[in-house]
């Protein structure tokens, strides 16, 4: 994240070049083209972690490909529309917080940790309870695995 | 009600702390160091109230989601595990109090990773104390071991390389770990250590419970520096900076040091371990070696961190020589040391943290009599702490290798008595060297013509350290005496409630 000045002398591979967005219009269209779909799946992926295959991990690794495929193509200027590069280890902390939220919330309630049988969630039979609950760090383990593979993607360009 | 739940909470704190530090270290980065803090003081005060719960109701179970064990994940507090995360945390606070001009110090701009992957660390560490599973040990062991790498990256320009080297070894260590879970697993179908330890009691031991033993040994040795798997360790050590390294070395080999006092006494039968397969004299005499090695290691050393880093080495060794005796005495000896050497080492290495501050070295043949002088609090310090690591009563270090020696001639086990003798008179030559120079040596006679550079030349004037590093320097130099004279009150009230049944 601190990018220091002698970086990019110390090391010649990590030349401007792979900030830029690319030359080529094939890979410049594709990406757009693309990125929504991984996007989308990666979504996919991890809203049918809880009860199927998929989950946090794999959600989160294919959403994190969608955003470097940006980051590659467009240059990292343009991509930080999506995912700003100064936001990543800090949503990717809060992300943590939510999985240890959820499982700090079920103790305060009287359970032991993630036991998502005590979750204050109102109006929900026992089993969904746990359904959501799951859900619930799921989304915790996605914004943590796909922030974190953006923040090192990032900090290797020294951005 | 709080002691029931510290299980728990005793990680959380951590873990949560961790994430905050980041978090409001984007608001400004003195707020990560006040997060570390509360944090570890939290943790400590968790700790507490689980070893007192347990000195008077008993071992605590907490089973995560409530899901019960074996097939749940167990996390189990009893005297031994307790007693290591009070210790755990207690270091980590005075520790984390120390770093603050330190780390800002040594390693500008890097305070807030810093501080994150330095309660990350201890974490994964008190997670390992008290899990009763053993994959989730080796999960714990990870959390540890990878924010114990960048924990060691963030220090001078050479500490990457060094990172990665323990990275290397580290990773190697875990993976023999997980081998030898894996064999144990195929042999006993459970990973909850208590039902692992019924099923070896009646089940008729086979060879992969013997190489998933051993494997785990060797895993855990890696991680613990035993010799001759040190090699990771000294690099790490010196080009760490000094709060990453005073908290890395008290307590990081000491807890892969409690796992195998877990692994070896409490979940295998010690019969076995010590009579059908000897595991524990292999460890007792890599332990013996070890010792003798690093001590000749660090007389040779020149930069004060170096020796300090292979008198850890030494000191793990006796650890080790400890477990090795598989006895009693021997298990007090090992339990003694973990805490004795905690608290002087971590004394040591603040101190010359404080060197590196206020003479901005703090390498062997530049110190002279004015540090004694410019620093007078802090040489204390470390004068106490280094008569403790020679062993002269009444500081800490003499009891615990008087129960090692105790032990030894117990079973008659000459050799870990002259070890034992040699090593104490080797200690006292490493550290007689460093005393001898910042007490005695004039400054006119230093003939290598640097106190040119100095900033203090004519008279040395009175620059102690500041508060934030000497308070928790003179706590610790406190402790070692504390603990040595109230050593027979701590042996029979919390280390004998310790000892396993079988031993």
């Amino acid at each position: 994240m601190n990018g220091s000045p002698d970086r990019d002398q110390r090391d010649p591979c990590l030349d401007e070049s792979l900030k830029e967005p690319t030359d080529s219009i094939i890979v410049d269209i594709a990406s757009r083209v693309i990125t929504p779909f991984i996007l989308l799946i990666g979504l996919y992926v991890f809203f049918h972690g809880h009860y199927s295959p998929g989950g946090g991990f794999q959600g989160g690794v294919l959403l994190a490909a969608g955003i470097l495929l940006l980051r590659l193509s467009l240059g990292v200027a343009v991509s930080q529309a999506i995912m700003p590069t100064r936001m990543t280890l800090r949503l990717a902390a809060g992300g943590v917080l939510v999985f240890l939220g959820t499982g700090l919330a079920a103790v305060f309630l009287g359970g032991n940790f993630l036991d998502y049988h005590y979750l204050p969630l109102p109006g929900l039979s026992p089993e969904y309870l746990r359904y959501y609950g799951i859900l619930l760090i799921e989304v915790g383990v996605t914004a943590t695995v796909m922030l974190t593979l953006v923040a090192i993607y990032d900090e290797l360009l020294g951005c | 009600m709080i002691g029931a739940e510290a299980p728990v909470f005793i990680p959380l704190a951590f873990l949560v702390s961790a994430m905050l530090a980041l978090l409001l270290g984007v608001i400004s980065r003195p707020l990560a160091y006040v997060t570390a803090i509360v944090g570890s003081a939290a943790a400590l005060f968790f700790s507490v109230r689980g070893l007192q719960a347990v000195l008077a109701d008993g071992p605590i179970s907490y089973h995560l989601a409530g899901w019960m064990p074996p097939l749940g994940i167990e996390l189990y507090l009893d005297p031994l595990a307790g007693f290591f995360c009070v210790l755990l945390s207690g270091i980590t606070l005075l520790v984390m109090v120390y770093g603050r001009h330190s780390v800002q110090h040594e390693t500008p701009r890097k305070e807030v990773p810093f501080y994150s992957l330095a309660m990350f660390l201890v974490g994964g560490l008190s997670g390992m104390v008290m899990t009763g599973d053993l994959f989730n040990l080796y999960v714990f062991l990870e959390i540890g071991a990878l924010s114990g790498y960048g924990l060691v990256a963030i220090g001078d320009k050479r500490a990457p390389v060094s990172a990665f080297r323990y990275l290397t070894l580290g990773t190697l260590g875990a993976a023999f770990f997980l081998l030898g879970v894996a064999f144990i697993f195929i042999s006993t179908g459970t990973l909850n250590m208590a039902d692992i330890a019924r099923v070896l009691l009646v089940s008729q031991p086979t060879t992969p419970i013997m190489l998933g033993m051993a494997l785990i040994v060797v895993g855990v040795g890696l991680k613990m520096a035993l010799f001759p798997m040190h090699a990771w360790l000294p690099d790490a050590y010196t080009h760490a900076s000094s709060t990453a390294t005073a908290l890395i070395a008290p307590i990081g080999t000491k807890v892969a040091a409690y796992i195998l006092l877990r692994v070896l006494f409490f979940m295998a039968d010690p019969e076995y371990v010590r009579h059908d397969i000897h595991l524990t004299d292999v460890v007792g005499y890599l332990g013996a070696v070890g010792i003798i090695w690093a001590s000749v290691m660090a007389i040779t050393q020149k930069e004060m961190k170096r020796m300090l880093a292979y008198s850890s080495v030494a000191q793990v060794g006796y650890i080790a020589l400890g477990i090795g005796l598989a006895s009693p005495l021997g298990f007090i000896g090992a339990v003694l040391h973990v805490i004795n050497h905690a608290f002087m080492k971590a004394c040591l290495f603040l101190v010359s943290g404080s060197f590196r501050l206020r003479l901005g070295h703090s390498s062997i043949p530049k110190l002279d009599h004015g540090v004694g002088r410019v620093l007078p609090w802090t040489s204390a310090a470390f004068s106490i702490a280094a008569i403790s690591m020679i062993g002269l009563p009444p500081t800490a270090g003499f009891f615990s290798k008087w129960y090692l020696a105790l032990g030894s001639i117990e079973q008659s086990n000459w050799v870990f008595v002259a070890v034992l003798l040699i090593s104490s008179l080797m200690n006292a030559v490493y550290f007689f060297r460093i005393l001898e120079r910042m007490y005695l040596k004039p400054r006119s006679a230093s003939d290598d013509g640097k106190e040119a550079e100095m900033p203090q030349q004519a008279a040395p004037a009175n620059n102690e350290a500041p508060g934030s590093m000497l308070v928790p320097t003179l706590v610790l130099a406190a402790g070692v005496l504390v603990l040595g004279i109230m050593n027979a009150w701590g042996i029979s009230h919390i280390i004998e409630p310790m000892i396993p049944e079988g031993l």
